[in-house]
């Protein structure tokens, strides 16, 4: 790319130089254009990767696919077991994620003082985020499934879920407790309070909506992973809503793997309109982070 | 910061306690452990991985010697007696050629993206379309699987390429370059945006362009964190599961039967995340060969991405520009 910048021409003997100016700025706006039409291909592939699922999707779109159970007929099948099973999965481990990463955040914010452990930790978080989800899904199936004896479970794919969004709660926590004013733990400490009583009543209460909107962000990246889940739960059909910890589950993502897989195009229209509904979750799950952030940043006066 | 004061430092702030009162002293020192073993658990997620892995595709290993596995060249664990086979290497070209198509796609559309939207882009042209990058990030992958065996391959393949498979590895390629794309371009609009004005001024006093500029200057000084967002962009191409799992096929490259080739990505190939998917979803023995094959698979598969992000850390580290 570089060699075919076209450069001055300087002849340093004859004092000759000739900048070509007209010719470079062509080649540059030749340049700006692909450039700029590099970037709005993000646009058409999006519209097409909306048409592909719209076009097929919209008309099995129906109160059935929500409240009926799987079934080996197209027009009866729904997907109410995989739609509760997500909302128990989802609720479990950004539970989990949130008071874990929390814990660590405030760990490495407030109280670890910066050196080896502290670095040692960032690292490996950061590392952890770049692990292969199936990866956490072989690691659910041994300790959770396996030595835990949870069996595929909603309790063992709940957990597996939690560890592979820890990270990201962590980082994005950190990042909350980091944007709160040292004035405020100056003050606090000034007057005589804990390091605890500080984090609880000052700190915590500031970060809080930082961290809410990143709790709810990896939820709506827990939503829409399967693969950790299919090594979990296994891909089988589950035709009934999860009645406890220890129940079998399946949920939204699965169910429509399951069925984009199967050779009937009934099926794979069915996979669109699921996916229709999936995505409208994911919008309200985003519009909500959205709207927390926008709602408390107007609150927050330092 | 705010404040105008310098901020507290986290090794000269107050004790845990000052009142000394005993039992205020016993639950802060209580509440300081809980927070650690919250933070050792990330560390212990880490190491139960690895050891994981390790220990039971020992198990494996104990059934098929190291060699044979990375260097075999046929994948037929699901099959019986004698005409089993446990050669990876089907299944690491499966995953090399899926995400050197991914590559070819998301390195040059997301640095050109990010190209624009750090130096070219109006801030309207970028209140619009930064929004669009990140919802092609925030789609889910069985998403983009579904776009690729539906309209990839039918719509925008077979009309070009006319003898290719419902499954094949192009279309999964494809579409992951798609999802990865986005993760290019706004890791390298970081790094773009965070070259000095003063750079871009000097070069253009001296009389260079804005499109001499930008390559020869910007995209130079940045090139730590664009390196570090190419690779961090593959690794995701090589973990990627789901878009193979739906669009790439079930058997290994160059075992379908229509070709011989492992490098055909016109027919099913099936890449090493694919194999543990597709295992999984159609139940399989415990305790057998086959299912500790899933281990070492995931093994390497682990290998392989946690040295491309271990690599990309250190180019952010050891290549960057730092200005003053």
């Amino acid at each position: 790319m570089i060699d075919q910048v076209s450069t001055p021409q300087v002849s340093v003997a004859t004092g000759d130089f000739r900048p070509r100016v007209k010719a470079r700025q062509r080649i540059g706006a030749i340049w700006r254009w692909l450039f700029f039409a590099a970037t709005t291909l993000a646009i058409v592939l999006l519209g097409m990767l909306l048409w592909s699922i719209f076009s097929p999707g919209l008309s099995w779109l129906s109160w059935g696919l929500i409240t009926n159970p799987p079934s080996r007929i197209p027009e009866k099948a729904g997907m109410n077991p995989a739609i509760w099973g997500s909302i128990w999965i989802v609720m479990g481990s950004g539970i989990t994620a949130f008071l874990l990463g929390l814990g660590t955040a405030v760990y490495l914010e407030e109280y670890a003082t910066r050196g080896r452990f502290n670095d040692f930790i960032q690292t490996n978080i950061s590392n952890l985020a770049g692990v292969p989800s199936i990866v956490y899904g072989l690691l659910g199936l041994v300790v959770f499934v396996d030595w835990m004896n949870m069996g595929r479970s909603l309790l063992a794919g709940a957990l597996t879920m939690a560890l592979l969004i820890l990270p990201v709660v962590v980082i994005s926590s950190r990042e909350a407790i980091r944007a709160v004013p040292s004035s405020l733990r100056e003050a606090s400490y000034g007057l005589g309070a804990t390091r605890w009583q500080t984090v609880q009543n000052h700190v915590l209460p500031a970060a809080f909506p930082g961290v809410l909107t990143g709790v709810i962000l990896a939820m709506s990246r827990a939503i829409g992973e399967t693969a950790p889940l299919l090594v979990v739960g296994g891909a089988s059909q589950v035709l009934w809503r999860p009645d406890g910890p220890f129940s079998t589950f399946m949920v939204m993502p699965l169910q429509i793997y399951n069925w984009t897989g199967r050779p009937q195009k009934e099926f794979e229209h069915l996979a669109a309109a699921a996916i229709i509904i999936l995505m409208i979750i994911l919008l309200l799950m985003n519009s909500l982070a959205i709207g927390l952030r926008h709602h408390f940043s107007k609150k927050a006066r330092w | 910061m705010a404040s105008g004061i310098a901020p507290l430092r986290p090794d000269d702030r107050p004790p845990l306690n000052l009142t000394g009162k005993r039992s205020r002293q016993r639950s802060e020192e209580l509440i300081r452990y809980v927070l650690i073993v919250c933070s050792l658990l990330t560390v212990l997620t880490t190491v139960g991985i690895v050891l994981i892995l390790v220990f039971e595709a020992f198990n494996f290993f104990r059934d098929v010697p190291v060699w044979d596995f990375l260097f075999g060249r046929t994948w037929t664990p699901l099959f019986s007696g004698s005409q089993q086979e446990f050669g990876v290497m089907p299944l690491v070209m499966g995953t090399l050629m899926t995400s050197l198509v991914a590559a070819l796609i998301s390195l040059p559309l997301g640095l050109a993206a990010a190209i624009y939207l750090s130096e070219f882009a109006s801030a309207r042209a970028s209140a619009i379309l930064k929004p669009i990058l990140e919802v092609l990030a925030g789609v889910p992958t069985i998403i983009y699987g579904f776009f690729a065996l539906t309209f990839i391959t039918p719509v925008l393949l077979e009309p070009i390429l006319g003898g290719i498979g419902t499954f094949n590895g192009l279309s999964a390629g494809i579409a992951i370059g798609i999802m990865a794309m986005p993760t290019v371009a706004s890791l390298s609009e970081d790094a773009l945006r965070a070259v000095p004005r003063s750079l871009r001024e000097a070069a253009f006093g001296l009389g260079a362009t804005k499109f001499e500029t930008t390559v020869r200057v910007v995209v130079p000084a940045a090139v730590s964190g664009i390196v570090a967002s190419f690779i961090l962009a593959i690794s995701r191409a090589v973990g990627e599961t789901m878009i193979v799992a739906v669009a790439a096929g079930q058997s290994p490259a160059g075992q379908s039967g229509g070709s011989s080739s492992i490098f055909d990505l016109q027919n099913s190939m099936q890449t090493m995340t694919g194999f543990i998917a597709y295992t999984f979803s159609s139940d399989i023995a415990r305790g057998t060969t086959a299912f500790y094959s899933l281990f070492g698979v995931g093994l390497l598969l682990f290998t392989m991405t946690f040295v491309m992000n271990l690599v990309s850390q250190w180019v952010t580290k050891r290549f960057r520009e730092e200005y003053a």
